[in-house]
């Protein structure tokens, strides 16, 4: 089988591009082009160079000693962590930008939840001087204020999504609708992998950059370039897509998406979208998606906002489905608890979204010779909040 | 075969104006006051839109009446019933128009079916893009006699076009500007020339003019070069404000 995207867009039953005509030039624009300009050597040069001197790659392949210790295991940890604005995000907006320059777009806007992504795309925005709006629903505005000032100092402009449940969901509507109202110069930079074909190959190429690292740094550590599990958290799944993209199709690798079960996949309050999603459309893509027995998509619940996205990207729908990954969901205590294991027992402290994909170890066994791949991909500073919150620090 | 209604109107020789609603809005009961008031005042066709979660096509007004439908407890099943006998009273067409997914979760098929059994002529589903309607549902709504209209925009290639008009039933929704629905006061020189340019490709299947109709300057600017002109936000702001037993009144001041 394979799991990358066919010529149609679609990742076996999921994908496509369900858009309103209006989207339509938008998106063939995107779709004729994003292959070939990312691979004239033009772009790949400014890619990479902006990748190892702007965000810092490679980022190390780190062997956790005591984690690996302690559960009897070899684990190791990608750290997008220390990638420039504290996440992977930035592997994707470093591309998409590159790739907006060259369609002669003057005008990014973007949509952001905890506002990870927002801070991405505001920062490369920055940075080639063009225009940013970034929408992000009123509700995340208030929770998270200090991205909101970060994209501000960045020159971004903060517009709130006032519609629906005024968070991530409605956010990505509006920034949609302000694509069909500005179609000429203006590109939309989606932050996950979703949204209509080509979004979500084009992010999970840029996030590739992840599992193409991890190849030759395992190599170079353990003598072969594939390990035995990759493990990272999925809500869209962009990390989740970078780390697994050049195994997909390699069988000799397991590969594991860790869900936010939120208060528990029963409580009514959770985001696992695997277990409590059904096959329908959200933002122009066919995938699994939380919604009611009508067809209204639901507002998901996680103490991570990067994680409370009601749909997933196409390529995970297809990996749960076809089996080629296993999803498990892990409830907020957990993941919190994962925060201060991580920081305690090796001097990191994960983003919440990050701590979901640890609290494995405690749900699974793994072979003392086993090499285990986990996406730190982000850091705890945004957290903090949150953090001493729930611990009273 | 019996005629579709859609298309013995487009035979008439007139401007048609066609009115869109939010079914479930401004309360869960009014579809069908709402049908008949419009029938009673003149009007040709009648949109019904079916509520969504997240309608990304639309502007403040319609996305407040679909939260609001939501809020009063509509459903696909609901406006089924809600419809259920309506044409013992409604003659003009019928078309539904509404977001993929809720469709899709009701079951397509049986989705069709029931639109047939009421008497529905067409759909209008924005998110479904013609080429997949084409590819994949297009017996199916053939089977059940309903047509499915498409979106054209100022940024619709003649190509396009020309490809859409083949694949077309009814009519084709032109879409007055790039932008999302919402009332305009007035059309400027650029959606002249767009509608004058649709005009001359000479196509084979009738256009309607929607987003951005609010009064008569903007109907009767839209009608100039095609068949009609579908006012939906102006009409939900109308509700709003002066209820279903004025209705007529609004109608009266379109024409």
């Amino acid at each position: 089988m394979n799991y990358n995207v066919d010529e149609k867009g679609y990742y076996g039953d999921f994908g496509g591009a369900y858009i309103p005509e209006m989207l339509y030039p938008n998106v063939a624009e995107l779709k004729e082009n994003y292959l070939k300009i990312s691979a004239t050597p033009d772009f790949k040069k400014e890619f990479d160079d902006l990748l190892k001197a702007y965000v810092g790659r490679p980022t190390p392949l780190y062997f956790a000693k005591r984690l690996s210790e302690k559960y009897n295991t070899k684990i190791y940890l990608k750290r997008e962590d220390l990638c420039h604005t504290g996440a992977h995000k930035i592997n994707n907006t470093i591309g998409q930008i590159l790739l907006a320059k060259r369609l002669g777009k003057n005008r990014i806007i973007a949509e952001t939840g905890a506002g990870q992504h927002g801070v991405a795309t505001a920062t490369v925005c920055a940075l080639m001087g063009i225009q940013c709006i970034v929408y992000m629903g009123a509700l995340d505005i208030k929770r998270q204020a200090p991205n909101v000032a970060r994209m501000k100092m960045l020159g971004a402009e903060v517009r709130p999504a006032q519609s629906g449940s005024k968070t991530l969901k409605d956010a990505t509507n509006e920034a949609i609708r302000d694509w069909i109202n500005n179609p000429v110069n203006t590109h939309y930079i989606i932050g996950s992998v979703v949204g209509p074909h080509p979004y979500p190959d084009m992010v999970a190429r840029f996030q590739s950059v992840i599992s193409e690292e991890t190849q030759w740094q395992l190599e170079a550590a353990e003598g072969r370039s594939h390990p035995d599990h990759l493990i990272a958290c999925v809500g869209g799944g962009s990390n989740a897509a970078g780390l697994y993209y050049h195994y997909l199709n390699d069988e000799r690798v397991n590969i594991i998406a860790v869900e936010a079960a939120g208060k528990g996949v029963d409580s009514g309050e959770s985001a696992a979208t695997s277990a409590l999603g059904r096959e329908g459309i959200i933002h122009g893509s066919k995938t699994l998606l939380m919604q009611s027995p009508d067809g209204q998509i639901t507002e998901p619940y996680s103490i991570s906002a990067g994680l409370d996205y009601p749909g997933v990207g196409p390529m995970h729908a297809h990996l749960f489905r076809s089996k080629r990954a296993e999803f498990i969901s892990i409830p907020d205590q957990e993941a919190m608890d994962w925060g201060l294991t991580l920081s305690q027992m090796e001097g990191i402290i994960p983003a919440i979204e990050t701590a979901h994909a640890f609290a494995v170890l405690d749900v699974r066994r793994f072979g003392a010779a086993e090499i285990l791949v986990f996406n730190c991909s982000g850091r705890g500073d945004k957290d903090l909040d949150t953090y001493i919150n729930y611990f009273n620090l | 075969m019996k005629q579709n209604r859609i298309d013995q109107k487009f035979e008439e020789d007139k401007k048609l104006l066609s009115i869109y609603f939010s079914a479930g809005h401004p309360n869960l009961d009014d579809t069908v006051p709402i049908l008949n008031a419009l029938q009673s005042s003149g009007v040709d066709m009648v949109e019904i839109g079916l509520p969504f979660s997240d309608p990304l096509a639309d502007g403040p007004t319609i996305q407040e009446s679909s939260t609001q439908a939501l809020k009063n407890g509509m459903t696909t099943e609901t406006l089924f019933n809600q419809l259920e006998g309506i044409r013992k009273s409604i003659h003009i067409p019928l078309v539904l128009m509404g977001y993929f997914n809720p469709m899709m979760q009701y079951g397509i098929e049986k989705f069709c079916a029931r639109c047939q059994a009421i008497g529905i002529d067409g759909l209008i589903i924005p998110d479904l893009p013609v080429d997949v309607y084409h590819e994949q549902y297009k017996p199916l709504f053939d089977q059940y006699g309903l047509y499915n209209m498409f979106l054209i925009t100022p940024q619709t290639s003649e190509e396009r076009i020309r490809y859409i008009d083949s694949v077309s039933s009814g009519f084709i929704y032109m879409v007055s500007s790039a932008s999302v629905t919402g009332a305009k006061s007035d059309f400027g020189a650029e959606q002249a020339s767009y509608f004058e340019r649709i005009a001359q490709l000479g196509l084979n299947t009738p256009t309607v003019v929607g987003f951005g109709i609010s009064n008569a300057a903007t109907f009767q600017a839209a009608t100039q070069y095609s068949k009609g002109a579908i006012i939906g936000s102006a009409f939900i702001k109308f509700l709003e404000e002066k209820g279903v037993a004025n209705i007529d009144a609004f109608v009266q001041s379109i024409r």
